[in-house]
């Protein structure tokens, strides 16, 4: 308050040499910080408060609303398919403007559950992922620009590039893990962009790949509008793809290896895992989604050029997985949206938006650092009276 | 009858530090064999080298499972020693934390399944049919050490004889022929410790796996123990029968010191 005193309270005014004072100001600001400051001790309290309450009961299992939401079908079918009917009629209700920026968020949907795998389920941190989405956008835009392939012929193509990329960044950065391992990657992303950038006699450099086709629908010619609603339910297929991919393989043999490397690598070697395998499978599944996002992307905006592919993409995308939750498949869809479409919609702001952004962000660390949803591992039925 | 694990003249060096010196050791199908020595004598060092974790500077390590030729497995990563059939516990317990009691069972099996990327996407008759296998499997041997009340909740959340019991079902869960134990009853009270006495030997019986185990506690060494191998200094000083373990002077020595009058 003091400090903030000259700021709030005086106003000089250099040509008439007088100053004003503002006392009501100081009013304010006393009375907010006195509100935010009580509001923020009462919040952490209830943190707390709740955090020994589990401790004192932490052998039963809870049944919290939002557990019962996951695993109970009867409540989470409703729900599912719900949100499947919104997102289906969405661009009928609402102007080009909305699915061209759902069609965004879809996309860093995909993206943060392509990363999920590699960070949430594998636990190897990888802050280069968007190299990866590069080389799928660049792939179709070469292709397309030296050879005329359409979009559909590419899109597995620069999903299998990525993929080998991923694979070929695994690896060397094996035996790393944690802090070390995030650098190599962080490094590869920046190759990636720099060879792009640089080899100005394929890529052409810094001006990039302009008049990229949008994928055709059996030769048909499409307007704008139609061409908008398109690429959304092509995008809305894809996610819909991913997640019933990527669910299958959280549950899955495969899976179950990829958590047992996070949880503790030693112990996951030591019960017979072939821990090069399941690194390698996690990089290059992880990087298969960037790839096929970004032969989409290519697609999305016509262009592509190097800037669209810097690290703070990657740390973009690395966020959805954080605050989503590691791991989380719903955890992920939903911090995509947010994060995605809270920019978005803030536009109204204008000049507050990145800040309330970013409060928001530190707000959500403080009170659920492990993220919005966490990944509720899912319970297999037992055969209770079977004899062995 | 037949020799399973026989080391020969093991030795690790750890720069110029001799951690193992020439250490021999075998086990015999169905027994239980204990090594125990002083802190710091070299015990965890010798089960890290055999599982593949340490690579030893010198000697060989043979395993001959049950009706199957001798192998020579050093240098092997300790994910291919476990396939070959030994399994192990950590003496710092070391269970995949967020997971579930059975989940952590099921990556027990894991090296005994073939399910890939493409077999878990498309989810076949084939790999719905193993993963039911593994399930059952799995909880089967939740069953037999007494946790299957448990097996929903994550592992992090048990209590602490019952994360141990949980290893060691993770461990027979990769269907070995021996299983090497590091402290079982580190941190147990007398009455988990009895318990687990009464559970090794059910093992043994039921599972039909040898079992090497390093341990402090030597009411449970004496009593479980067909044969005690004694190190002390990476040095092996004394082998034999747990009443002969007990008057070995050697032993004596290592764990009481000596007058300095006799020295």
């Amino acid at each position: 308050m003091v400090l903030t005193f000259p700021f709030v309270a005086m106003k000089v005014d250099s040509f008439e040499n007088i100053v004003t004072w503002r006392w009501d100001n100081v009013l304010y600001m006393g009375v907010g910080c006195f509100f935010i400051s009580w509001l923020w001790r009462y919040l952490l309290q209830r943190k707390e408060f709740s955090k020994s309450d589990t401790t004192g009961k932490k052998n039963l299992i809870q049944q919290t609303w939002k557990d019962r939401l996951f695993s109970d079908p009867k409540v989470f079918c409703p729900v599912l398919i719900a949100a499947f009917c919104i997102a289906s009629v969405f661009p009928f209700i609402f102007s080009p403007y909305q699915t061209t920026i759902m069609t965004t968020a879809l996309i860093y949907v995909v993206l943060g559950l392509g990363l999920n795998i590699v960070v949430g389920l594998a636990g190897l941190l990888d802050l280069g992922y968007v190299a990866f989405y590069a080389v799928g956008a660049y792939s179709y835009a070469l292709f397309n620009y030296y050879y005329g392939f359409g979009f559909w012929a590419i899109l597995p193509v620069g999903a299998v590039l990525a993929g080998l990329c991923g694979v070929i960044l695994g690896v060397p950065v094996l035996r790393l893990r944690g802090d070390y391992l995030a650098i190599v990657t962080l490094g590869f992303g920046e190759i990636i962009r720099l060879v792009l950038e640089n080899w100005d006699d394929v890529t052409f450099g810094p001006q990039g790949i302009p008049n990229i086709p949008k994928p055709n629908f059996f030769g048909l010619e499409m307007d704008f509008q139609t061409v908008t609603l398109y690429m959304y339910f092509v995008v809305f297929a894809m996610t819909i793809f991913t997640i019933v991919v990527v669910r299958r393989l959280n549950n899955s043999r495969i899976g179950r290896a990829w958590i047992a490397l996070r949880e503790d690598e030693i112990a996951c070697q030591a019960m017979g895992i072939d821990t090069t395998k399941t690194k390698l499978t996690a990089f290059g599944l992880g990087a298969c989604w960037a790839g096929m996002m970004g032969v989409f992307f290519a697609a999305k905006n016509s262009f592509v050029n190097p800037h669209s592919f810097t690290f703070i993409q990657s740390a973009m995308i690395l966020c959805i997985v954080v605050l989503g939750g590691m791991g989380s498949i719903i955890g992920a869809i939903l911090a995509a949206l947010i994060l995605i479409l809270l920019p978005e919609y803030l536009r109204a702001f204008s000049e507050y938006r990145m800040l309330i952004f970013g409060g928001i962000m530190i707000i959500m660390m403080v009170f659920r650092p492990e993220g919005l949803i966490s990944n509720v591992r899912r319970k297999y039925e037992l055969h209770e009276g079977e004899k062995h | 009858m037949q020799t399973i694990l026989d080391v020969k003249q093991l030795t690790m060096d750890f720069g110029g530090l001799r951690a193992i010196d020439h250490v021999d050791l075998d086990i015999k199908q169905g027994e239980i064999v204990a090594l125990i020595g002083p802190n710091g004598a070299g015990k965890t060092t010798f089960f890290n080298c055999i599982t593949g974790i340490y690579k030893p500077t010198g000697g060989d390590v043979f395993i001959a499972p049950p009706d199957e030729k001798p192998k020579r497995i050093n240098g092997k990563k300790p994910n291919q020693i476990t396939v070959a059939g030994l399994a192990r516990t950590f003496q710092n317990i070391r269970l995949f934390a967020n997971m579930t009691v059975l989940e952590n069972v099921m990556i027990g099996q894991h090296c005994r399944t073939h399910t890939g990327i493409l077999g878990s996407i498309f989810k076949g008759k084939g790999v719905r049919a193993e993963e039911r296998r593994v399930i059952d499997y799995s909880h089967m041997l939740l069953k037999k050490v007494g946790l299957d009340q448990y097996a929903h909740y994550l592992a992090k959340n048990l209590p602490y004889a019952n994360q141990r019991r949980l290893e060691i079902a993770r461990a027979l869960a990769t269907d070995p022929f021996l299983l090497l134990l590091d402290e079982p009853a580190a941190g147990m009270n007398p009455q988990e410790t009895l318990e687990l006495d009464q559970f090794i030997t059910q093992i043994r019986e039921e599972e039909n796996v040898s079992i090497l185990l390093i341990e402090h506690d030597m009411r449970l060494v004496m009593s479980i123990s067909d044969r005690i191998f004694v190190v002390d200094y990476g040095k092996k000083i004394a082998q034999g029968t747990p009443a002969e373990i007990q008057n070995n002077e050697n032993v004596i020595k290592a764990y009481l010191g000596e007058d300095i009058d006799d020295a």
